[in-house]
């Protein structure tokens, strides 16, 4: 765990208790079988907000308390333990990181306090297929009288069901895997010719697909340069690839710690299973590659807040090392609790689905990879 | 940690500064990590030099007490002079099992007398300590050994064999675990500390698989060890084994030095090995995948070495981190010693001749001698079980 003031160490008390109290796993359990059309609890989504999570990373004047990304991902690793599902990653820490790279004075007044106080909900539209590609744009935004008209879809959009606010890729110039020529659009989630259709994900989460049917903006609503919006998007993509992260890394450490309790109550051939060495060497390997991760983790969360260059490539290392080790964690909680850990009754096949969802997204352990080489010069 | 405000600390760094710039010979710039490598050559004047002034000055273990010719500094000095000598290519003299896990551990359980004795010698760098714990029947069950000394009223008398001893060959005193109650096992153990040269020790190096001998077989006949040179109460010898094991280990992870073997980066030699496409990136995808693979566990291992530094130095106790150090940082090394002799290819598993470069040449050799880091100072199973019951505390099979 890094050193943390005492600003944060209040923060992540504050989170620890609200989530072992509000939030426990039987809570996301009732939002699944609930079959609620925005994928989280509402009112639990408001609590969060009311004691100023949403707000973490946006600064003061527009109502935030710019505590900073490793803030926000303390707060994010706890209710990762519990699996809770809210709009804290997409809409308060990537849908406001946008607007707090890229939004004139006026959009940052017109959204940020919203997006603080939970009143509205952000959503990166960026993705076009199954797979993470930030350069493949088709969705076009044409010239139309003084402002642009939008057409095309987009996939999987985080939290696409709630979203207030979409901030949408666009291809103004070039072709779809061009870095030059996508500009970024800020657009309501009720402007006319949009509309979305839920996606049904294994994870339970709030996914939709979003088309667009020549939806009409103003000038107004592109957030950035227009054409140059590319460097924006990855920079607002690295702050959700990070935040995201943190939650990757409160799950894992909680599957991690409901396995171990297990290793240590299970009793076959007469002793618990815990006591097997196959089994302590595994768990071993895990408790390693978790304290690895969390390096990782943090380090991409502090070089956020420090502003420093290497932003990119220690988001790649976090995403690639944290992806595969939740992966391997969530696989050894299912094999490790045996036939219990196949019922859905038992929690293991929710962080198991989780890891799946949260490994593809913004990116997945192969994309990070290259991603990191490539930026080494390799 | 009683650490200083800046000013105090600018004002040391510029003492540090001045006085290696005043002592450090100018030929020995750069030199230390390639003396590390080699096994053992004759000192020049220059290294003798550059010894004895940190010796006398006692840097070479900055934070030691003063009154046994340590450096006396704190932490946060002690760290000023490190850095100091890095920024000049300086290295730090002083080192070998003395430093790294005798003297601390004899600084903690010895008596005055013993400290008065042996203490000055280490930080001068005067003299090497080997390690006499490991037998041929006692590895990683090292409680299980089987040297026996006799209570012979004012000494002991001692028999048996040891294995592994790192650099018995030129070591002038041992370090050693002996058995003084055959009744019982871990409690039946003392560490006694002899000097080399006294009748009945005889070394013998064993020839390794990467060509070397650094360890030796002592055989131990009729060794007569004074009673004064027990640390630590007699039959308690495990507790103070046990503690300049942890020693031991925080040095082998790599967290405590450089970590690795150093020279070019494996991405620099796989280009030039294998090649690169039009776009800069390694030819051989599924090499690069991997080659990947081992930067980014590297990175991640230098974070966890960091982020357990930062941790210990708040005062919220030792990292959890530190208990993985070991296996992570060995784990990492070997994957890249394999991948290195692999990028290679056939050039890479060269054993002598003028048909390789030195740096393959040392690559095939490093490749093997690096086997061994998961099995010396707790095997990497014996880490697992560390952690196992340690930290997650699972239980012992009944």
């Amino acid at each position: 765990m890094a050193v943390l003031n005492e600003e944060q160490t209040m923060l992540r008390d504050a989170a620890k208790s609200w989530v072992q109290e509000k939030s426990p796993v039987t809570a996301f359990r009732k939002m699944r079988d609930s079959g609620v059309e925005l994928g989280y609890d509402a009112n639990a989504w408001n609590e969060m907000a009311e004691m100023g999570w949403a707000g973490v990373i946006i600064p003061e004047e527009y109502g935030g308390s710019d505590f900073g990304y490793l803030s926000m991902g303390l707060i994010l690793e706890e209710t990762g333990r519990t699996l809770t599902a809210s709009p804290l990653l997409t809409s308060a820490l990537a849908s406001a990181s946008a607007l707090v790279l890229g939004g004139s004075d006026a959009q940052k007044s017109e959204w940020l306090p919203k997006i603080a106080g939970g009143e509205v909900v952000g959503a990166l539209a960026i993705d076009e297929g199954a797979h993470h590609a930030p350069a493949k744009v088709a969705l076009k935004a044409e010239k139309a009288g003084a402002g642009y008209k939008l057409s095309g879809s987009k996939s999987f959009v985080l939290e696409g069901m709630a979203a207030g606010l979409l901030i949408v890729s666009a291809r103004t110039s070039g072709k779809p895997g061009d870095t030059d020529g996508i500009t970024l659009f800020l657009v309501a989630g009720d402007a006319k010719g949009v509309s979305r259709k839920r996606l049904h994900l294994a994870d339970s989460r709030g996914a939709a697909n979003i088309t667009f049917d020549g939806v009409e903006v103003g000038a107004d609503a592109v957030l950035g340069e227009v054409d140059k919006g590319h460097a924006l998007l990855e920079k607002t993509l690295d702050r959700a690839r990070a935040g995201l992260c943190a939650e990757m890394l409160g799950s894992a450490v909680q599957a991690f710690e409901v396995t171990l309790d297990y290793l240590k109550v299970r009793v076959q051939f007469g002793q618990v299973i815990g006591s097997f060495q196959a089994l302590q060497h595994r768990a071993a390997k895990m408790f390693t590659d978790l304290e690895l991760a969390r390096s990782a983790v943090e380090a991409a969360l502090q070089a956020i807040d420090a502003d420093t260059p290497d932003v990119p490539e220690l988001v790649s290392l976090a995403k690639a090392k944290m992806g595969d080790v939740f992966h391997l964690v969530s696989n050894e909680m299912v094999q490790m609790h045996g036939g219990i850990g196949m019922t859905d009754a038992h929690d293991a096949g929710f962080y198991m689905k989780r890891a799946r969802a949260a490994e593809a997204a913004f990116g997945n352990q192969g994309y990070h990879r290259d991603r990191y080489a490539r930026i080494q010069g390799y | 940690m009683a650490d200083f405000g800046g000013s105090d600390l600018d004002a040391f760094r510029t003492e540090a500064r001045d006085w290696i710039e005043a002592n450090f010979p100018k030929s020995l710039k750069g030199k230390g990590s390639m003396m590390m490598r080699e096994e053992r050559s004759e000192p020049t004047p220059d290294m003798d030099a550059w010894r004895k002034a940190m010796g006398e000055k006692g840097w070479g273990v900055p934070t030691w007490p003063a009154q046994y010719g340590g450096g006396g500094l704190t932490p946060a000095e002690g760290r000023i002079i490190q850095q100091e000598l890095g920024r000049v290519g300086a290295y730090n003299p002083i080192g070998g099992m003395g430093v790294m896990m005798f003297g601390p551990t004899l600084l903690e359980y010895g008596t005055e007398a013993q400290k008065q004795q042996h203490i000055p010698a280490i930080v001068k760098g005067e003299l090497q300590w080997c390690q006499g714990f490991s037998e041929p029947g006692a590895g990683s069950d090292l409680a299980s050994l089987q040297t026996r000394a006799e209570d012979k009223g004012d000494h002991y008398i001692v028999n048996g064999q040891k294995i592994w001893t790192s650099g018995a060959q030129w070591a002038q005193w041992c370090f050693c675990l002996v058995r003084t109650d055959t009744t019982k096992k871990h409690e039946g153990i003392s560490f006694v500390l002899f000097p080399m040269d006294v009748p009945g020790v005889e070394v013998r190096p064993i020839p390794l698989i990467a060509g070397n001998s650094p360890f030796c077989e002592t055989f131990l006949t009729d060794v007569r060890v004074e009673k004064d040179q027990v640390v630590g109460p007699v039959n308690g010898g495990w507790t103070v084994a046990k503690r300049l094991l942890q020693h031991e280990r925080s040095g082998l992870s790599g967290a405590g030095g450089g970590g690795g073997f150093g020279g070019r980066s494996l991405v620099k030699l796989a280009k030039d090995y294998v090649g690169a496409d039009e776009a800069g990136r390694l030819a051989d995808t599924d090499l690069r995948t991997r080659v990947i693979m081992n930067e980014i566990d590297g990175r991640a291992f230098q974070l966890t070495a960091m982020r357990a530094m930062a941790e210990s130095k708040s005062n919220s106790g030792p990292s959890a981190a530190t208990s993985i150090m070991k296996n992570a940082g060995t784990r990492w090394m070997q994957d890249r010693a394999e991948l290195t002799i692999e990028l290679m290819g056939h050039q890479g598993l060269g054993w002598e001749g003028d048909d390789f470069t030195p740096e393959e040449l040392g690559a095939v050799r490093s490749w093997l001698g690096g086997k061994a880091t998961t099995i010396y100072g707790g095997s990497q199973e014996v880490q697992n079980n560390i952690i196992s019951k340690r930290i997650l505390g699972l239980p012992d099979p009944k």
